[in-house]
Parts: structure tokens; sequence; C-alpha cells
């Protein structure tokens, strides 16, 4: 490792472990200031590099936040991938281990009982809220909207596979993309 | 519903099951994934176990489906399981996105890799929304859990409140009412 790469891999870690933390809900929160960071702030990528390696990370599979994975591969080459990954997704991995260490350890504590009680209803509150926001912003038009519908027929009625769904949705929607455009 | 659960999994039938939804979850619906995945296919967690799991990740900081993956792996494996369920959802999707990386920025040029990318999120709303769908419906049928659950819906889908406040607001007050509750002496207890 260079000493160039070094600093540059340093200051990966200064951008993304302190987004890290800020990440409660889920990563979209943090998009912006990804952004700011990345184009305005150290000038690593140009603005339509950034526009490109988010429509990457949101095209491929695995956690969208791999975003972070992809800007540091182009900053600074593997050990760029590898510290700006583990700055994303590490500090936070331990509060969450130590914190199903707690739950093991005092199964059915009264302060545990009301944790699960008090956030779970705010979770499927959010959950929900994703969905439908998700839902909303869908491509596709009403055709898309129809398959969410279906979609989630078959999930809750059918013992259909998780991947075959996914194939069909995508086999589906370009189908009749395809006929409606022939 | 009422199936005997699986045999425990081994450490490394953990790491590649979350290996293959990493590898495989086009279209987002990670969490509704592991749900179908490890609840409902291979029947290694029970359903309260995984929603109690996926209310804590929610609710702490760091990105949901890797508290997600880390709880799961730990309430399977122990500590070996949580480093199983972390490296599986993060380092083979994150070889992949560098490997492929330029395949894909090429594959963003054609029109039909969106549509393709739209009919895999559509039916990957499905997982999520059967996720939410059960999430609500294991709340219990009191006044309370069902107006915070409704309350935190508008506050985000329709007000857009930022949800750092939304988390710590709502969630603070659910817990604190939930642990009066609690502490109030119940019939026949």
């Amino acid at each position: 490792m260079t000493t160039g790469t070094l600093d540059r891999c340093l200051q990966l870690a200064a951008v993304f472990a302190p987004l890290s933390v800020a990440t409660i809900g889920g990563g979209q929160a943090i998009i912006s200031d990804v952004q700011r960071q990345v184009v305005e702030v150290h000038h690593w990528m140009s603005a339509a590099q950034f526009v490109n390696a988010f429509a990457i990370a949101r095209m491929a599979p695995g956690p969208g936040s791999l975003l972070a994975t992809l800007i540091g591969w182009q900053v600074a080459g593997f050990w760029g991938a590898v510290v700006a990954t583990l700055a994303l997704f590490g500090p936070t991995a331990f509060l969450i281990y130590g914190v199903a260490r707690l739950w093991r350890q005092h199964q059915g504590a009264r302060w545990q009982v009301a944790l699960e009680a008090g956030l779970r209803p705010v979770a499927a509150g959010m959950i929900l809220a994703s969905v439908f926001v998700l839902a909303e912003g869908l491509d596709g038009g009403w055709q898309a909207k129809l398959l969410a519908l279906a979609s989630t027929a078959c999930v809750v009625y059918t013992r259909i596979h998780a991947l075959l769904l996914i194939a069909a949705g995508a086999g589906l929607l370009t189908a009749l993309h395809w006929i409606q455009t022939a | 519903m009422t199936e005997p659960p699986a045999p425990p999994p081994t450490v490394r039938d953990l790491f590649l099951a979350f290996a293959l939804i990493g590898l495989t979850s086009f279209g987002g619906g990670l969490s509704g994934r592991m749900m179908r995945d490890f609840v409902q296919e291979r029947r290694w967690l029970g359903e309260e176990d995984f929603l109690n799991g996926l209310a804590l990740s929610q609710a702490l900081p760091g990105v949901n489906v890797k508290n997600l993956a880390i709880w799961v792996g730990y309430r399977l494996c122990g500590w070996r399981g949580a480093v199983a369920g972390f490296t599986g959802i993060i380092v083979p999707p994150a070889a992949l996105i560098i490997a492929l990386g330029t395949v894909f920025a090429r594959l963003t040029r054609y029109p039909l890799t969106h549509v393709a990318l739209a009919g895999a999120a559509a039916a990957a709303i499905g997982l999520s929304m059967s996720m939410a769908i059960t999430s609500v419906a294991r709340l219990p049928r009191r006044m309370f859990p069902l107006a915070l659950m409704a309350f935190t819906f508008i506050a985000v889908a329709v007000l857009h409140w930022p949800l750092v406040w939304t988390v710590l607001g709502a969630g603070g007050l659910g817990v604190a009412v939930e642990y009066r509750r609690t502490a109030a002496p119940r019939e026949g207890a």
C-alpha cells in the first residue's frame, strides 16, 4: 500500500464510519450525505460518476449500501473497498451483536419484554411505510404495481420460492414491455 | 404453522444461506427474503424470534439488513453464526459488485435492463409486503400498539418525518408504556 492509498483509506474511514451510526431505519437516509462528501468535499468523483455508481449499486444484488464498497474501490482500489465497507458496516455490527448477547443472557427480563412489545409496533409501521413508499415509486407503471400485488398474494398464499418469484417478475414485466412495443 | 422446527443449521449452512440471499436479491427486499428463507422455508427460526430481531434491527443504528443478519446468525449459532451472517450478507455481493461493476454499468444503458429490474423490484415488494402483513398481524389487539403502528406509518409514509426522530420518539413512547404495563398487577398473577 502506498502512502497515497493509505491517506485515502483513512479519509474513506473518516467519511463512512460516522455515517454508519446515522443509518437508523435504513441506508437511504445517508445517500445525500455520501454524495456531498464524495463529490463536493473530497472531489473523489464527478457528479455523473456518482450517479453511475449509485445506479450500479441499485442494479446489483445485495444491500444497497454496498455503494460504499464501490466508492472505496474507485477511490483507492482493493484496500479502499475493504476500508469503506468495514467503516460503514463494522461499528454498528458490534452494537447489534452486543444486544443479541444481552437478549440471550436476560431472556424474559422485564425491560426486554417491554423493549420488544414497545418497538414491534414501530417496526411494523416503518416496514409498512417503506413498502408503501417503494410501491409508490416503482418504475414500470400500473403493470408493475399489479405485479407487486400479485407477488404479495403468491408469497402469502403459496410456497413459491423467492428466487423463482423474482425471476418471474423480471421476466413478466420484460415480456409485457416487449409485447407493447412490438 | 405447527410444523416442527428443522434441525439447527451449521455455521457453513448459515454462511451459504446468507450468501445466496446476498447474491440473488435483485430488486431489494432482503429482510423479507430472510423471513421467507429462514422462517418459512428452512424453519430454522420461529416467527416471534425473527420479528423481535427485526424490530431491534430497525431501531438500532446501522444498515438494517446487516443488523438482522447478525441477529439471526447469533440466535442460530452464537458468535460464529453472527460472523457468518455478517460476512455472508456483505462479502459475496461486495465482491460481485466490484467484479461486475463495469458489466452492470454497461447493462444500465439498455432500457430493457431497467424494465427487468423494475419487474424484479415489483416481485420483491411481495416479500416485503408479506413481512409487513405478518408484523402487523402479530401485534397484540390492543388500542395502544395498533395506534402506535398507525402513527409511525403516517409519520414516515405521509408526513415524511426524519426516521431518526420518529424511531426515537415513537419507540421511546412504546417502550415506556409497555414497561409500565408489565409492572401493573395482572389478574390471577
